[in-house]
């Protein structure tokens, strides 16, 4: 049996809606992983141990655990103590918290690089220093570590496969229930796998054009 | 308590890291209107003292006092930290590495901290942006970013940024020291313009041709104490002290 791709133009539109589903789940995840990154990082710095040990005690779950079984734990566990979150609520939630975790820990180290010179002049003319991390030394230490964080959002792209194991219709589920009516996996696997190419492609050309625009401010 | 004070009146400075003391009782006098320049070798404390004077290097022991108002009083930490926000508001400084702030253009670095600390309105940051920048003869460069301009731009800009907070007294930090030698002259007729002014000012400076000619007063430090104090003039040209004549001589000849 040869491959036959002719099949696949007859599931275009849920190929489709499953393309639709993944932009809006890494979207939204990484948004959430972005500004979650910057406040996990500030929190690991600056805040007082009886924040930060228990801090630890979370990153080490979300660094430390598989994301699938994170997965689980926040849709299906979750469940027993009253908090019954649809599935895309828990995909992102997951998929956001264990990037943002990622993305934490290169922010700390740029923050930390950001040259002790510009908290001092900022102290000098009078901010306070929560201003000062605010205005100056964090938005510095971001920018510092857009093109890794373009890598994470990447990797978080492509982990978004996962959710389909909790039932969001993305596209790796979409190209799945397209196999199971027409028994042609290698089709729609492959279908599947270029839609994610071009998808990430535009994620690369967003990333390029943020880059190119803070070229000037650092 | 009705005692009358010196604009900047510093007593009795001290400052110690463990054992080793890089300040030792230091008392220094600035009216208003003055320019005091500092001189003397690296590690002579030279720089500590000015950083001392806005509690960027807080004193061991001392009091530093600006306009009637003691800069470093004891406080409880929170109060301490209001007191010195609003005192630093005061005084401005000026970095021998500039210290700009990369991610903001040269507009937002000047008007950043006036709109922030001041509640100043958009309109009426602008409008302190282009007066400052003008002074400093940056005004064509205010949508620039720092990493567009030389290091004399950098500089002018960054005494702008220190003056839009419009401070009763001005520190430089060896604020000429990391310039290409073609650069330091801007630099130097800004801080020229601003003597002009009657701004008060204490300058950190290796460069005894531009301290001879704006200073009223020139302080020679080594050690951690101030070896020899007077007009410009004096110290430069009829020193009483050996380690003054020394640092001179070796410093002039350096410079040749």
């Amino acid at each position: 049996m040869g491959l036959d791709f002719s099949v696949v133009p007859g599931f275009f539109d849920i190929l489709l809606l499953g393309a639709l589903w993944t932009i809006a789940i890494t979207v939204a995840a990484a948004l959430l992983s972005f500004f979650g990154g910057i406040f996990f990082a500030v929190i690991a710095l600056y805040a007082p141990w009886f924040v930060r040990l228990p801090f630890r005690a979370f990153e080490w779950l979300f660094m430390g655990t598989p994301l699938l079984l994170q997965l689980f734990l926040i849709y299906f566990g979750l469940v027993q103590v009253g908090i019954d979150l649809p599935a895309f609520v828990a995909g992102v939630i997951g998929l956001g918290l264990h990037f943002a975790v990622y993305n934490s820990e290169l922010i700390q180290t740029a923050i930390v690089a950001v040259d002790r010179g510009q908290m001092e002049a900022a102290r000098t003319l009078g901010l306070s220093r929560g201003q000062a991390l605010r205005k100056v030394v964090v938005p510095q230490a971001v920018r510092d570590v857009i093109p890794p964080i373009g890598n994470n959002m990447i990797a978080l792209l492509k982990d978004s496969a996962l959710v389909s194991v909790i039932g969001v219709s993305e596209l790796t589920l979409s190209a799945q229930r397209a196999i199971g009516a027409t028994y042609r996996p290698f089709e729609f696997y492959l279908a599947a796998a270029a839609v994610y190419y071009v998808i990430n492609l535009g994620m690369e050309a967003v990333m390029r054009r943020i880059e190119r625009r803070i070229r000037l401010s650092r | 308590m009705t005692e009358q004070r010196h604009f900047v009146d510093i007593r009795h400075a001290q400052k110690s890291y463990g054992s080793l003391e890089v300040l030792k009782d230091i008392s220094l006098t600035v009216e208003r209107g003055q320019i005091v320049a500092i001189i003397g070798p690296s590690g002579s404390g030279k720089s500590t003292l000015l950083r001392a004077i806005n509690d960027l290097d807080p004193l061991t022991g001392g009091e530093v006092w600006l306009d009637g108002v003691q800069v470093n009083k004891s406080l409880p930490h929170r109060q301490y930290e209001k007191h010195i926000n609003a005192m630093r508001q005061q005084i401005g400084m000026v970095f021998q590495h500039f210290n700009l702030f990369p991610h903001l253009t040269v507009r937002q670095n000047v008007t950043m901290a006036p709109r922030l600390l001041k509640g100043i309105s958009e309109k009426e940051a602008d409008q302190l942006a282009e007066e400052q920048l003008a002074h400093v003869g940056m005004l064509e460069r205010i949508d620039y970013f720092p990493s567009q301009l030389s290091g004399g731009q950098k500089q002018r800009v960054a005494i702008a940024r220190a003056l839009a907070m419009k401070p009763k007294l001005m520190l430089f930090d060896e604020a000429t020291s990391a310039l290409d030698p073609e650069l330091v002259e801007e630099v130097n007729l800004v801080m020229k313009k601003l003597a002009e002014e009657h701004m008060t000012m204490i300058i950190v400076t290796h460069e005894m041709d531009f301290a001879a000619s704006v200073c009223d007063r020139v302080l020679f430090m080594d050690g951690g104490v101030v070896v020899e104090e007077g007009p410009p003039g004096v110290v430069f040209r009829n020193p009483t002290q050996e380690r003054t004549r020394n640092f001179l001589r070796k410093h002039l000849e350096g410079a040749k």
